[in-house]
């Protein structure tokens, strides 16, 4: 069966392999979008902490998360660890470096959004007797977290694509399963265009579930 | 009841506070009027440690703000659960109400009992109501604050601090922000406050009312108070020369605003 330069039989034979390898994407998405999160939520609270260290040391990673490429680390972490004896597996070894990846963008995301808070907010909270992490909890991350939806769900969006780049250290996600497909059969149409739209049909759920979200905290919210 | 000596604040090189001292008796209302930048603010805020002191001292109740001497002579900053135990005692209204605005006129009241001291649900949801009833919004309980007009968030705002049933109310031009019409409301909240005989410092421009409700006011400039006296006495022979100049500018502003001259 062919739909015009797709032969579709073809394209059943691989969609297995492929399959495997979405599942995969998403695993790896899901964990460093969870550890992302923590990890930038940490360092964003380090960057406006009033501990001058702690801001150091936040400024410090986010300087050289962001400005080293993602690529770069992912073979410095697979193999500069293994070089120095510590072995890891593969999917470990994607994990921390997605996360601490997307990490340095979420904290400067997180960051910039509790900034945007007017700060009369935390001096009615701590003038009531909460303390620094009561107001934290109570009244600035729940009115940042409103504003962190969108760029949150871009970065997550780019998340999930740039963890194609886990493929360099052998990690058989979706992109790795096309290219070994391609590597075997030669047929590189059929191959990237369904994980092409494998990939499209994952950033879309994404984005829709993120445009559901904020609609709702739109109608729920005061302002 | 709240105890200033000798209190010093710069902000960088800039030096707001220059030697403020001030005392305020339980019941007692004290109006701090004064050019804006003179330091009234901060003053307020050095009095519940929103912001610190660089030297001098403030005593609440009985206890030092900010910094405590030990046994041994040395001086500790009060950190942590002291400092929010002793902020939770001091209530404060603000110009601007920093109101929570993801938290209903409810949910803002409901919020110190709850967070800060342990309350259950149910019992500050009781209190939360009578304050709201109070300040005459029981009807408004369930609105955000972006529903309320600027004259009600002000009110919700004196309604959440009462919620932590404070010793000392300081209130910082808490009608400034206001448009004209919607002055009177705040400020009879606030006239109640004072016949109840809470002890409250108010920064107000509202002349008229300083008048009515202070039992003595306090003209500041530039860091330091010039004058103190009974409010008969700052507004009709006020002695220093910088407060007859403030005076007749504000009050040749003053013609404009509704609020009646009471005296
Ligand atoms: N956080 C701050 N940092 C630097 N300067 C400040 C700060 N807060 C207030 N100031 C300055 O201190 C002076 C007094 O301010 P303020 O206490 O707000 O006066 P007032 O309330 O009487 O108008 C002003 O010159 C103001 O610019
Ligand atoms: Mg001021």
């Amino acid at each position: 069966m062919q739909l015009g330069p797709l032969d579709i039989n073809f394209i059943l034979q691989i969609l297995p392999n492929l399959l495997l390898g979405a599942v995969m994407t998403i695993k790896l998405t899901f964990f460093a979008i969870v550890f992302g999160t923590l990890i930038g939520l940490f360092v964003a609270l380090a960057k406006i902490s009033g501990i001058k260290i702690l801001r150091w040391l936040g400024g410090l990673y986010t300087w050289v998360i962001r400005g080293v490429p993602l690529l770069l680390q992912l073979m410095f972490l697979y193999y500069g660890l293994a070089f120095a004896g510590i072995v890891l597996e593969e999917f470990t070894v994607a994990v921390i470096g997605l996360s601490v990846c997307g990490g340095a963008y979420i904290a400067e995301i997180i960051r910039a959004g509790i900034l945007s808070i007017d700060k009369g907010q935390m001096e009615a909270a701590l003038s009531m007797g909460m303390t620094y992490s009561q107001a934290m909890r109570r009244v600035i991350l729940p009115q940042a977290y409103r504003r962190l939806l969108p760029p949150m769900g871009n970065e997550f969006i780019t998340l999930m694509k740039d963890s194609a780049l886990v493929s360099v250290i052998c990690m058989t996600e979706l992109m790795r399963a096309a290219m070994l497909l391609q590597n075997a059969t030669f047929r590189p149409v059929e191959i990237f265009v369904t994980a092409g739209l494998m990939y499209l049909m994952m950033t879309t759920v994404f984005t829709t579930i993120f445009d559901r979200l904020e609609r709702r905290l739109a109608i729920s919210d005061g302002d | 009841m709240v105890k200033a000596e000798n209190v010093r604040k710069s902000f960088g090189k800039l030096q707001v506070l220059k030697g403020v001292s001030l005392e305020v008796k339980q019941g007692e209302v004290v109006v701090i009027i004064g050019p804006s930048g003179s330091g009234k603010s901060t003053f307020l805020r050095c009095i519940n440690h929103l912001e610190s002191i660089d030297s001098g001292n403030v005593i609440f109740d009985g206890q030092p703000v900010g910094f405590k001497q030990l046994a041994n002579g040395k001086v500790m900053p009060v950190k942590g659960k002291e400092l929010c135990q002793l902020r939770s005692r001091i209530g404060m209204v603000f110009q601007r109400f920093n109101l929570f605005p993801h938290m209903t006129a409810l949910g803002n009241v409901m919020e110190g009992p709850v967070t800060v001291l342990g309350k259950s649900k149910e019992e500050a949801r009781h209190l939360a109501e009578e304050l709201l009833a109070k300040v005459g919004l029981a009807d408004k309980a369930e609105s955000f604050p972006s529903q309320l007009s600027g004259g009600q968030q002000q009110r919700v705002a004196i309604a959440r601090a009462l919620a932590m049933k404070p010793k000392l109310m300081l209130f910082d031009e808490p009608t400034s922000a206001l448009d004209p019409e919607l002055v009177g409301e705040v400020l009879s909240v606030i006239k109640n406050l004072a016949s109840e005989g809470m002890t409250m410092i108010i920064v107000t421009h509202e002349m008229g009312f300083a008048r009515e409700v202070a039992d003595r006011v306090v003209f500041m400039d530039e860091g330091k108070i010039i004058e103190t006296g009974t409010p008969e006495q700052i507004f009709t022979t006020p002695r220093h020369p910088r407060t007859r100049e403030f005076l007749s500018s504000v009050l040749r502003g003053y013609e404009k605003v509704p609020y009646p001259q009471v005296g």
